[in-house]
This record gives structure tokens, sequence and C-alpha cells, in this order.
């Protein structure tokens, strides 16, 4: 099972409390899991990737393992404590602004 | 008796101000999408439970809500995962989705236009300012964007398309940003002649389709702006505000950056009506619900001074069209005030006698139940107010 923490903002929109649990098949990538949040909790369609790109807002970021894997292709596999659940996958909205 | 409900955007989450047609005792619901900024709410005419607001975020992006009772519960629309999945599994829906229409059989090239350091720079869609339900059809609604376009949904937003004519007339290379950012915040429908609307573009001027969309025109004949080269030009006003009584949708009467100006003839030439008022800067302008000439703007300061003359709050009504002001003080504070009032956030209602609404920067929605002689405010304390808009129920 994946764990994914979403944002205040999208657990908001999502009407979902705490952690995201979900069911990936393996690979387990950012792209892989970024599907399934958007299968599960389809508002969030276009707040995370853009609609027509697909890729990741700007001021959108992706944590896993304390390492900032923004900037990672989407179809690099995720760190196995990711795959395992041990570990969530975060989405956070850049800190922005004072 | 008859009731109202405010609906007021702010820039933490939406907020919904109900009483009794008396108009003094409010019972306030919210925040709503809370942390999010609502840039407008608005209701149809046609079916007063429909509410579609515009939920957005620089972070993430652009979230079209719905409510069909009134406010209680509000979705997406077509977010069900049965309207964004094909049979095949493969995504479908479109919902939230404004992309500008570049293609060959109905859409525009998409374009540059002009930037703040005066380059050319590309169209990029950023948030919807304006919702504006059609007048013939709950699920038909028109959006207002940044950067300037309008986009229509025929299906209650579940998906929309771009009225490309707008953004492809030959002037748009000439629009540019205000400070607020290049955004199309007033739309007119005009109630005798279906296929004529009026738009407002920040900072380019107002835009007539008589065509349904199709094709557009400017309507800045008459407007007079220093900030640009030509104060003249065809395009590059910096309208703030346009407004219209449905009896007359021929009168349309205008909040520019500076001067206030009405039209007799649908927009085809204006004339300064700005008369004896302390300044003629500001935002919100709108139509007394039952008197064609008597309208309302909130004077500000300056363009770098966005707040009222002397600290005092004061509304200005014109039961003339315009030419001859009077301030409207009571129950507005008098003193040490410095809030702004912002385009979309003065409101009216159709009750007898009609009431007038404007939020404030400040968090204030201040009502008047008498057409502005008197006031007081419903909540004091709110996030910034973005807009607000007033439905009279039965």
């Amino acid at each position: 099972m994946i764990r994914v923490i979403l944002p205040p903002n999208l657990r908001t929109l999502a009407r979902v409390d705490g952690e995201v649990e979900l069911e990936v098949k393996s690979p387990v990538t950012q792209r892989s899991v970024l599907d399934a949040v958007e299968a599960n909790h389809p508002m969030l369609r276009g707040t995370i990737r853009d609609h027509v790109t697909h890729l990741r807002r700007p001021m959108v970021r992706f944590f896993a393992c304390g390492e900032d894997l923004s900037h990672e292709s989407p179809d690099t596999p995720l760190p196995d404590a990711i795959t395992t659940g041990s570990e969530p996958f975060l989405i956070i909205g850049a800190i922005a602004g004072g | 008796m008859s009731r109202v409900r405010v609906l007021v955007g702010t820039r933490k989450g939406a907020f919904i101000l109900s009483s009794d047609g008396a108009r003094k005792r409010w019972k306030v619901s919210g925040p709503h999408f809370a942390g999010w900024e609502i840039y407008h709410m608005k209701g149809s005419p046609l079916d007063s439970d429909r509410i579609y607001a515009s939920q957005t975020s620089s972070w993430f992006g652009q979230i079209i809500q719905r409510s069909d009772d009134g406010g209680k519960t509000w979705n997406p629309p077509g977010t069900k995962p049965e309207d964004l999945m094909a049979s095949e599994g493969m995504p479908k829906g479109e919902s939230n989705m404004f992309v500008y229409d570049a293609s060959p059989e109905t859409g525009k090239p998409l374009t540059t236009h002009q930037w703040y350091d005066g380059t050319q720079h590309p169209w990029e869609f950023k948030r919807v300012w304006h919702l504006e339900p059609s007048l013939s059809d709950p699920d038909h609604v028109y959006a207002g964007v940044e950067d300037a376009a309008l986009f229509e949904s025929t299906d209650g937003g579940k998906s929309w398309h771009e009225l490309a004519g707008l953004r492809g007339s030959d002037t748009g290379p000439k629009w540019q940003p205000g400070a607020g950012g290049m955004c199309l915040h007033t739309i007119l429908l005009d109630p005798n002649n279906p296929k004529r609307i009026s738009i407002a573009i920040s900072a380019a001027g107002t835009f007539r389709t008589d065509d349904g969309g199709e094709s557009w025109r400017p309507i800045n004949r008459g407007l007079h702006s220093e900030h640009i080269p030509d104060p003249t030009a065809e395009v590059g006003h910096c309208v703030h505000r346009i407004a219209l009584h449905p009896s007359r949708p021929n009168t349309l009467f205008m909040q520019k950056h500076w001067d206030v100006m009405r039209s007799d003839d649908a927009g085809d030439s204006w004339q300064e009506v700005s008369g004896n008022l302390p300044t003629d800067f500001g935002f919100p302008i709108d139509v007394h619900a039952h008197e064609p000439e008597t309208i309302y703007v909130v004077p500000i300061k300056s363009d770098s001074e966005h707040y009222p003359l002397k600290g005092r709050l004061r509304v200005y009504r014109s039961r003339t069209g315009g030419n001859e002001w009077e301030a409207l003080t009571k129950g507005l504070p008098q003193r040490n005030c410095y809030v702004n009032v912002l385009r979309d956030a003065m409101s009216v209602d159709a009750l007898e006698p009609c009431g007038v609404y404007f939020g404030t920067t400040g968090g204030q929605v201040y009502a008047s139940a008498d057409a502005g002689d008197n006031w007081k405010p419903i909540v004091r304390d709110l996030p910034a107010v973005l807009s607000v808009e007033v439905q009279a129920l039965p």
C-alpha cells in the first residue's frame, strides 16, 4: 500500500483527512502514484499536474525519504520505502511569501 | 416574505450570508473552500439554488465548484469517476480545464500580448475572475479569465470552451495587463438580445459581440486614458467595471481607472459623468435594481493610494445617471478607514426597497436595506473580500 500525504488545500478539496492510501501496480513511480491519486480523487486532476502538459505545477514539490524528488523523471522508480509503504510520498505546496 | 442570500468570495474562502427580507439579522455560513481564493460566486437567474464558484490558487490552479442546493453542498462538476474515465479506462473528462482554443476549425492562433516591459508575452491561463450564468439555461455559464479570454460551458461546468473570436480579434497583441493581471472581469448579457454580450478587460477596454460570440469589436470611443501613449486609442484602456440595468440594456455605466462614464448606444460611444465626485478613481459601479438612472460608485483616492479620501468610506449615489452625485455616509466609517472595494465586490438585490451591498479588502461586508441611505456591517472580520453577489429568494 502506497501512502501519500496531500497538502492541506488539496485535502480540503478531496475531502480526506490524514494520509491517502493507494494500491499502485509496479513499477511505482511519480507518474503511477499520481495517476492513482487522480483516479481515486478526480477533483485533484489539474491541481498537482497541469491538465494539458501533465507536468508538475511549478509551486508543487514531491518529497520522499528526506529527498526532494521534484526534478526527477516522472518515470523513475520511487525508493523501496515508498513502495513498501514504510515511508509516505509527500506532495507539498511550496512555501512562498512572507 | 422574501429572503436574500449574499455570496462573498474572499482571499481565503467563501462565505454565504443569509437574511429574511428585512435584512437586519444575518446568518453567516463559511468558510467554504477554506484556504482557497474565491474570486467569484454567482447564482443562476433561473434557478437560485444553482450557484457557480471560481476557486483558485497560485499553487494548485483553477477549480470550478457548483452547488445545486443553494450553497449547502458543493462539487466540482464532472469529477465523478464516470465523468472522467472512458470505458477503456482512459481519462476523458475535462473538468476545470480551461485551454485556449488554437484549433484550425474554431480557434485562433495563440498570439502574444503586451507585457509590462513593452515586450510581447504569450497568453497563459491563470484563473477565472468572473462567472456569469446565462439568462436562458442554468447549465450554460460564461467564464471571464486571466489571461483575458471568454469561455463558456453548456453542460453545467463539466467542460469549457473558448469563444476564441475575442482573443483572436486583431487588437489582441495590444492588450496589456493591469496591476492585477490581464483579466476579463465583467460579462454583461443583454436580456433583449441573446446574441449580444459586452465584456471588459483590464487593460484592454470594452468589447461587444452581436453574433453570440463569433466576432467582437472594441467599444471604447469616448474613453480618454492618460496612462497610454494615445489617450484615445482603440484599445488599452483600463476599464475596471461596467454595469447595466436589465430594462435598459443599451445604457452602460463604466468605472474606469480614472473617470466614470456612460453610454446610451450599447457602448458605441461614451461620455464622462464623473461630475462632482471628489475623485473619479474607483473599482465597482452598479445600478439600482428598480431605478435605471440611479447608480453607485465608491470613490478611491488614486491609482497609487487605494483607499477612500481622508479615511472616510463613502458610497456615492447619482439619481440622474451620473454627473450629480451625493455622498452616502450613514453607518460607514468616517475616520481612519483605509480599505479598498474591489471591482466585483458590489451588488444590489431586487427587493423593495433595493438593497445595496459591498465588501472591502479589510473584510467588512456592508449592507443597506434602503438603497444606500443607511448602512450596517453584516460581518466585519472576513479575509479580504474579492467579490459580492446577492440573490433575492422567494
